[in-house]
């Protein structure tokens, strides 16, 4: 094996990392907000790409403001989720919220297939595609500005969580959410904005991905669940363990579709979770002490 | 229980007619996809409306029957009454194998795994195409033969499938009335309970797991002799999301509702025909409405409902 394909693989494999990251982050905040995974994640990452395309074409708008256009309308959606879907839950059993979670998913994606057709759509990349070289192997801008905009946005997050006061009563509710109430934090808004924060990264998720992978209505099923899975091997924390766990993955995956066989790339992440949620269901960084099992 | 088994008589009676009404039409066809997909969604039931346990990786059991039994008689050349048995003996050790680490999973995570194990069992089916053909499929599969007749019309396929669905509707009505339902339906409200009372939730579980992927495994190898052809699109994600979908709208914990929830969504993609691209986002809308304004599924709900709308200041007794 040449030190250049390896050199290449784990590039490419660490821009989808970056990807998962961000998707496993949005996991994150909503699981540890409310303890609900929320099944329709990946949906959000794929409304950020087609709304980016339809803000493109329809819309004419230019690069830099359609892709916050597409943010802004991937937040609101993910708000009318919490408040149409998962506030109104008579009975908020774990299985009723992963059915109606589910459900919602399935709406969703069927909605932007009414939209936007069966058809695979391209978005063009924010700066060229001349492939620059490092070391023995190429990589394109895109995959540069994945990993830039994946760094900027966990040191938003963090600023967010650490320094401001909605931040930390987020932080409260998930240690704690009734003793939060007991402080005066209004705990239905904070499980609304862990709707919108996540809604928001995976709508970015989804943009920054697709100049690279293409993007179409269905997109969302199987980034949404490698999301996750980079949430799993991070603990479901939302902080820095997750990129962890989101970078392994993508690395994992490409090192073991040009390795191993393209055909079981997807089985990778799926045989990783497996695997962590048999072995360390805290993640792999975690202590045993949490109450995921 | 003498109440339950005149209920059965009746549905054995109903469903034994009902091909009368149709003179094999293009109709019986679709009415033995329901007697296969009442089989799944019972199935289904059994672990998520009575062990309280989700899966979404569903399909995949299915798959794997109707794989298995389809690679045993076209490849080995197995009679169809070996091969069945033999598949559902192998899925219910795999189903035994993994439910021990994966049922130690609750809610969530549960779900998530479960998803993990349906995608994999996919995309195995897609890749070992030397052994399964692929995405193109497996075809040729032999029709099931009874002492000189075959079942290769919809009309004998009728009763050939649901001889089979009946017995599993009388098995899972024998077993939800016994003591291993009552200790099911413990382990459902709380296992720490149901453990404190003597139930050994983990084994348990376990058990029903395999009960219901063995159950899965006979419904697919009974599809792949009807159908002689299988491919991996009929066993993915979609397909245990609508198994899903028929237990929730049906009714968790009843098999009756299992039925009704299966033949609801079989004869409704039917009558739909020019939705047909959409039928997944009447799903989804289905789903969501009825966790939120059915959680009983349509047999509690409806009887609800009747007593709502004709008995006024009665109250609704919720059921």
């Amino acid at each position: 094996m040449q030190f250049d394909q390896l050199l290449q693989y784990t590039l490419s494999g660490l821009s989808t990392g970056a990807i998962y990251a961000l998707i496993g982050i949005g996991f994150s905040i909503i699981y540890n907000a409310t303890g609900i995974i929320n099944f329709a994640q990946g949906e959000f990452v794929m409304l950020g790409g087609l709304l980016t395309l339809s803000c493109l074409d329809l819309l004419k708008l230019p690069l830099w403001a359609a892709i916050p256009c597409a943010v802004a309308v991937s937040t609101v959606a993910g708000l009318l989720f919490e408040r149409l879907a998962i506030r109104p839950l008579r009975q908020p059993t774990p299985i009723n919220l992963v059915i109606i979670t589910i459900g919602g998913s399935i709406l969703i994606r069927g909605l932007a297939m009414l939209i936007w057709g069966k058809d695979t759509h391209s978005i063009p990349p924010f700066s060229g595609d001349e492939p620059i070289a490092i070391g023995g192997a190429t990589i394109l801008p895109q995959h540069l500005w994945i990993l830039a905009i994946t760094l900027v946005i966990i040191a938003i997050n963090k600023i967010y969580f650490y320094h401001t006061i909605s931040g930390k009563a987020m932080r409260a509710c998930a240690y704690n959410r009734r003793a939060a109430g007991l402080v005066g934090i209004d705990v239905r808004r904070m499980v609304l904005f862990s709707f919108m924060i996540s809604s928001a990264l995976g709508a970015v998720a989804g943009i920054i991905v697709a100049p690279l992978t293409m993007t179409a209505y269905d997109v969302g099923v199987m980034l949404g669940l490698k999301g996750f899975c980079a949430a799993i091997i991070g603990g479901m924390s939302s902080g820095i363990a997750t990129v962890v766990g989101g970078l392994l993955l993508g690395v994992l995956e490409s090192l073991g579709a040009g390795l191993i066989s393209s055909g079981y790339k997807d089985a990778i992440a799926f045989i990783i979770l497996l695997l962590i949620l048999f072995i360390r269901p805290q993640g792999l960084f975690g202590k045993a002490d949490s109450e995921r099992v | 229980m003498k109440r339950e088994l005149l209920k059965f008589a009746a549905f054995a009676v109903f469903v034994l007619l009902l091909p009368l009404l149709f003179q094999g039409g293009y109709l019986m066809n679709v009415l033995v996809f329901v007697g296969i997909n009442t089989m799944l969604a019972i199935a289904l039931n059994l672990l998520l409306g009575y062990a309280g346990q989700i899966s979404l990786g569903h399909a995949g059991f299915f798959g794997l029957g109707a794989y298995l039994s389809g690679i045993l008689t076209v490849s080995y050349g197995w009679n169809p009454w070996q091969a069945m048995p033999v598949a559902a003996l192998a899925v219910g050790c795999l189903a035994g194998l993994i439910g021990f680490p994966i049922l130690k999973l609750k809610g969530h995570y549960l779900a998530m795994a479960t998803l993990g194990l349906g995608i994999i069992i996919y995309i195995v089916f897609n890749e070992t195409i030397d052994l399964t053909g692929g995405p193109s499929g497996l075809s040729g599969i032999p029709n099931i033969a009874l002492g000189g007749v075959t079942f290769d019309t919809d009309v004998k396929n009728y009763y050939l499938i649901w001889g089979f669905t009946l017995a599993v509707v009388l098995f899972s009505i024998n077993l939800a009335n016994s003591r291993v339902g009552r200790a099911l339906r413990a382990v459902h409200d709380s296992e720490v309970a149901a453990r404190v009372v003597g139930v050994n939730a983990r084994i348990l579980k376990v058990q029903i797991f395999t009960l219901s992927a063995v159950i899965s495994s006979l419904a697919g190898s009974l599809y792949a002799h009807t159908m002689t052809f299988v491919s991996p699109a009929s066993f993915g994600f979609n397909f245990s999301i609508e198994l899903l979908t028929m237990v929730v709208i049906g009714g968790l914990g009843s098999v009756y509702g299992s039925f009704l929830g299966a033949a609801l969504l079989t004869l409704l993609p039917e009558f739909l025909r020019a939705a047909h691209d959409y039928d997944i986002i009447i799903y989804g809308g289905l789903l969501m409405l009825m966790v939120m304004f059915m959680p009983g599924g349509l047999v509690r709900g409806i009887p609800a409902l009747f007593r709502k709308l004709f008995k006024p200041g009665g109250g609704a007794g919720h059921a």
